[in-house]
């Protein structure tokens, strides 16, 4: 039962008030795309063992999505931002790299 | 035998005595007493029967680990089976029976497995029930499931009440013996908000019984002081009857707290769930003493040597006249020690231990308790409860030295850290080589949110099992914690503990050492499951490594105390027969909850109407008391159809729609979801939205509309009406309004977050009322309009408008899903019952009349409408509905575009909607049913061409009628398919055009 600060209402929300929506930053390809980049973008999920990207929706709350880095192993949070974005904060990047040296990003 | 001592009992009041019924003896207790300490108050040692074999079983424990006495308690809505009678208070009329036995307790037919118990051995049902395969789902499971079980499960709903509650805390203690009272002590004065539990009714824990000097006084004074400073602070919450149940992610704990005993009366709360968040948490649990395993050992009256420490002291029991203690190490001595004090006889303490020290053994022997070091149980004789024990060598194979008469064996195999709720989110074991068990690793701590550890352990769950460090431990404990949370080194008095030193701990796992294996399966380790040494020992030799494995094999620790007792003798013997060591073993895995806990406290108040609360219409209470026979629709109710009295539903459904296409009826459609999109861009995003073309939706038109998945799948449809330049009106499915606003708002948010629209939910603000049928004008006009026009130039088919009807603000609009000439009119919801009463009255003249869903599915079916979850299930795309025209050829782009055009999306030999005339008219095919070409495939299943998605009796059309997805089916007209039914006989029919009624559209267009 996680607890995850939503960064839109400032809630320290409790998992039951979020919906869990998978892997964050994925690019959308539409028609012009090829058959396995189409298949990469809608099917194909990283599922890391380690620091991950991921979104969520503050669905009984503000109803605002958002995007939590977090330590699939652990249940670590190192940190929540906006989901209007393509990729995470430099500022979160260094912070997960200051705490876990051995992590590298783009990995 | 045992009994009642005349004087004694911490926990017991005996001017306050209780009656209760066990197997329909009437018995007497007192107030303070277990249901346990009253039995064996009135010498009732045996109390139940095993699970396999049926073997008498006595109690064995004091506590929450008890395998052996569960009961069924109370009756009818009061019925509670599986009881652990150790944990459950007495109270004045108590009723009482035991379990798993046939016809009686004291004579169970059952008791022939025992006798056979050598071709029962670990696996057996595996390996005998394997063949035939038939006979195990019809012969021996009902048999079987009928020998074995627990208690009956309540035939009756449970009339107690239950709650959740939930709590924020800095400090959650689990534990309220000494270490835990220290940390609290602490952790009040550093100002913490900090909640102590106990899943006693009492606070001290074992420090009760065993009378520890504290500070030079009795360690019962010292923690009746603390806890009564304590219950005088503002920030500290102490709660007695209240058992961790288990410790999940990011400090969340589930408490399990008992408010009432079983005489409770309705309404008053029986029991309630604690959700905690704890930013840190101490786990000071204690620990569990282990049996030892020697043959016979399961009788009625063989106890742990600490369990017969408990009654004695804290509800004046004798748990027998003369008692043998086995041991291997110094803690049951004490045990010795107070039953002689008691007056009661201690024929010899079987020790397995070469030598006892000097202390110890002459503190004993003055008082006339003679030590047999070096020695074993052999075996216990006795039928149905214990009458001696038979002696050996500890280091022999188990021949007899000299037999002693007793009634009850006190053992003990040393003593077990609870160290489950450490283990439940992570937490890792290690160890211990000096006493011979698992206690934490603290350097393996469960983590919390920030990565940082969320929980501790102090006390005898951390390994220490002398006072002296099990005290310091706690203070020790809780200054680090407090650290942690407050940032501040906290001062703190350190109250210390005053004891010796105890000799070490010999490692025993089964004696004699070198047992027989005629002893070894006499030697029970899991006592409710009945698993013994050599069902272990078999595991090990038939290749079970795995301790996962072999627990599921020998169902050892599988009971309903889940191997609190029974498991680290297992462990040890399965590594002894693996000849590997006990760590690299290791443990089976702890999951919560610590003890079962009760259906009715995990389902709290969700029960009844606040299980799934309904939603309503405004025009909900009306239809109730008009003849609206529900149905769920969604979180909805809507009403199947309106029953008139002495009409069967088939007549009232049939009514509605004769009368809807003849006269004019009235639908409540308030369900139908309504979202507002508003925005500059808000014609572009429901372009990429819907599969058709919005932007170019004129103002004041409607235009049906179709929405995919990314997946290209059909999600939901609906009219979207464009109310201004900026701002559209998209109606949903009633299922689809939240889905579909979610839907929406995730592209929005996370895709498209720079385009400017919102959107809004208005599914609640307005209630929509249709009127359908020849008369719907006439109907509207005679209400009264002010500001539009009805007239078919004024209001066209798929325009809509907005005025006043009967002075009520409306917006009406004329789309149609029946055929016929109908209006929908959204009015605000408050204003929806008037407006339905006053639509009635002005009706009359028309015979207008309610009308359910299903003469509006009959109605659409007819007209051939396709319904989103009845023609569509996740798998069907628009193409396959013969919707092409309303997926745009001109958009670039739009949510799903490019899946649909995967190769397998434009196969030939998709299944496609059509209709379906069955050749006897009469014959409705059952929903579902699949059409069949004859053919099978590898598997000998026939082969599947189609499927009926939706089927009705047509009154308009006096016949049967069906929509279908038929592999290739429009290239199929007036073909004649099979449709099998289940009881083997083959109903047939026609491919048809999925348009059944008034293809032209002239019923609508007037």
């Amino acid at each position: 039962m996680l607890v995850i600060l939503c960064p839109y209402c400032g809630v320290e929300a409790e998992e039951t008030e979020l919906t869990a929506g998978g892997e964050a930053h994925l690019e959308r390809f539409g028609p012009s795309s090829s058959d396995s980049e189409f298949e990469n973008y809608l099917f194909m999920r990283k599922n890391e063992k380690g620091i991950t990207f991921e979104r969520w929706h503050h669905t009984y709350g503000c109803g605002k999505w958002f995007h939590a880095a977090r330590c699939s192993m652990t249940m670590e949070i190192f940190g929540t931002y906006p989901a209007q974005t393509s990729k995470p904060p430099k500022k979160l990047i260094s912070m997960i790299k200051k705490k876990r040296p051995e992590w590298g990003e783009g990995k | 035998m045992s009994s009642r001592l005349s004087t004694g009992g911490k926990l017991i009041d005996r001017s306050l005595s209780k009656e209760f019924m066990f197997n329909g003896r009437r018995l007497k207790g007192f107030e303070g007493d277990t249901l346990a300490s009253a039995l064996l108050a009135n010498d009732q040692v045996m109390v139940g029967r095993s699970f396999k074999y049926h073997r008498p079983r006595g109690i064995v424990a004091s506590g929450s680990e008890e395998p052996n006495a569960l009961m069924e308690t109370g009756s009818g809505s009061k019925l509670e089976p599986n009881q652990r009678a150790t944990t459950t208070k007495l109270f004045d009329g108590m009723r009482v029976k035991s379990q798993n036995h046939w016809p009686t307790l004291e004579f169970d037919l059952g008791a022939i497995n025992s006798t056979f118990s050598k071709f029962f051995p670990a696996g057996f049902y595996y390996k005998t029930f394997i063949h035939p395969r038939f006979a195990w789902k019809y012969l021996f499971e009902p048999i079987i499931r009928k020998a074995a079980g627990l208690g009956n499960a309540p035939k009756e709903k449970d009339c107690d009440t239950y709650e959740y509650f939930y709590a924020h805390v800095d400090l959650l203690i689990i534990g309220g013996g000494i270490a835990g009272l220290a940390a609290a002590s602490s952790a009040v004065k550093s100002g913490l908000k900090v909640l102590i539990v106990e899943q006693n009714d009492y606070w001290g824990g074992r420090a009760i019984v065993d009378e520890i000097n504290i500070e030079n006084g009795s360690g019962s004074d010292w923690i009746y002081q603390q806890v009564k400073s304590l219950s005088n602070e503002k920030n500290v919450n102490l709660r007695l009857n209240m058992m961790a149940a288990g410790v999940y992610d990011h400090g969340y704990v589930l408490l399990h707290e008992t408010l009432t005993d079983g005489s409770n009366k309705k309404m008053e709360l029986r029991q309630r769930l604690w959700r905690v968040r704890a930013k840190q948490t101490i786990v000071a649990t204690g620990a569990i003493e282990r049996p030892l395993a020697f043959a016979g050992n399961d009788l009625p009256g063989v106890m742990l040597a600490s369990a017969v420490r408990d009654y004695l002291v804290n509800f004046g029991v004798s748990c027998g006249d003369r008692t043998v203690i086995v041991t291997n190490n110094d803690d049951a001595y004490r045990t010795a020690i107070l039953m002689k004090n008691a007056g009661l006889e201690v024929p010899c303490i079987i020790d397995a231990r070469p030598s006892v020290s000097e202390s110890l053994s002459k503190q004993v022997q003055s008082l006339g308790i003679k030590i047999l070091t070096g020695k074993a149980v052999s075996t216990v004789t006795g039928s149905k409860r214990v009458e001696g024990v038979a002696i050996c060598s500890h280091a022999g194979s188990g021949e007899v030295l000299e037999t002693v008469a007793c009634d009850c064996v006190a053992m003990s195999g040393g003593w077990s850290p609870v160290v489950h709720l450490w283990s439940h989110c992570g937490g890792k074991l290690e160890w211990d080589k000096k006493n011979y068990m698992f206690k934490p690793d603290l350097t393996s701590a469960p983590l919390g949110a920030n990565g940082e550890g969320m929980l501790t352990v102090a006390g005898t769950a951390n390994g220490f099992l002398i006072s002296r460090d099990v005290l310091s431990d706690g203070y020790t404990k809780s200054k680090e914690i407090i650290k942690a949370l407050t940032g501040k080194v906290p001062k703190i008095s350190m109250e210390k503990a005053h004891s010796g030193d105890e000799s070490e701990i010999l490692p025993v796992w089964f004696m004699p050492q070198g047992a027989t294996r005629k002893l070894k399966s006499k030697t029970w380790l899991d006592f409710q499951n009945d698993v013994k040494v050599s069902d272990v020992e078999l595991a090990a030799q038939e290749g079970f490594e795995s301790v996962e494995h072999t627990k599921r094999y020998t169902t050892l620790g599988m009971a309903t105390d889940q191997g609190k007792l029974s498991n680290i003798n297992g462990l040890a013997v399965l590594s002894n027969s693996l000849n590997v060591s006990i760590p690299d073993v290791g443990t089976t895995t702890f999951r919560p909850p610590f003890q079962p806990i009760s259906l009715g406290a995990i389902a709290g108040e969700a029960r009844h109407e606040l299980f799934k609360p309904i939603r309503k219409t405004s025009i909900h209470n009306w239809i109730n008391a008009n003849g609206g026979v529900w149905e769920p629709v969604a979180d909805w109710r809507r009403p199947f159809c309106f029953q008139r009295n002495g009409e069967s539903i088939k007549e009232a459904v049939e009514r509605e729609i004769v009368n809807t296409r003849t006269n004019c009826g009235i639908l409540d459609a308030s369900t139908l979801g309504k979202i507002l999109v508003k925005g500059p861009d808000a014609a572009r995003f429901l372009d990429m939205i819907y599969t058709n073309v919005m932007s170019n939706l004129k103002v004041g038109k409607c235009r049906y509309g179709l929405m995919c998945s990314e997946n290209g799948f059909l999600s939901d449809d609906g009219v979207v009406a464009r109310l201004s330049d900026d701002s559209y009106l998209c109606h949903t499915t009633s299922g689809g309004s939240d889905r579909i606003h979610a839907h929406m708002e995730e592209w929005l948010q996370t895709e498209w977050w720079d385009w400017k629209v919102y959107t809004l939910n208005l599914t609640e603000q307005f209630s929509q009322i249709a009127i359908v049928g020849p008369k719907a004008r006439q109907l509207i006009e005679k209400m009264g309009v002010d500001g539009l026009d009805l007239s078919p130039e004024g209001l066209p088919f798929m325009g809509f408008s907005e005025g006043f009807i009967a002075g009520i603000s409306v917006r009406i609009f004329r789309i149609s899903f029946s055929g016929e000439l109908s209006y929908e009119i959204a009015v605000p919801a408050l204003k929806a019952q008037e407006f339905w009463d006053l639509a009635l009255i002005s009706g009359e003249e028309f015979e207008v009349m309610p009308y359910g869903t299903e003469a509006l599915h009959v109605m659409r079916a007819e007209k051939g409408f396709i319904m989103i979850g009845d023609e569509t299930d996740g798998t069907v795309i628009p193409q396959d509905l013969g919707l092409d025209w309303a997926i745009s050829k001109k958009k670039e782009d739009f949510i799903g575009k490019r899946a649909q055009m995967r190769s397998f999306m434009k196969s030939e030999n998709r299944w496609k909607l059509v209709g379906l005339k069955t050749i006897d008219p009469s014959v409705v095919l059952p929903d579902g049913c699949y059409a069949v070409d004859g053919e099978s495939n590898s598997y000998g299943h026939k082969n599947m061409i189609g499927r009926v998605t939706s089927s009705y009796f047509s009154p308009t059309l006096e016949r049967s009628i069906a929509l279908a997805l038929v592999e290739n089916g429009p290239d199929r007209m007036n073909e004649i398919l099979n449709f099998p039914n289940l009881d083997g006989s083959v109903t047939k029919a026609a491919i048809c055009d999925p348009v059944f009624f008034d293809k032209e559209g002239k019923n609508q267009n007037v």
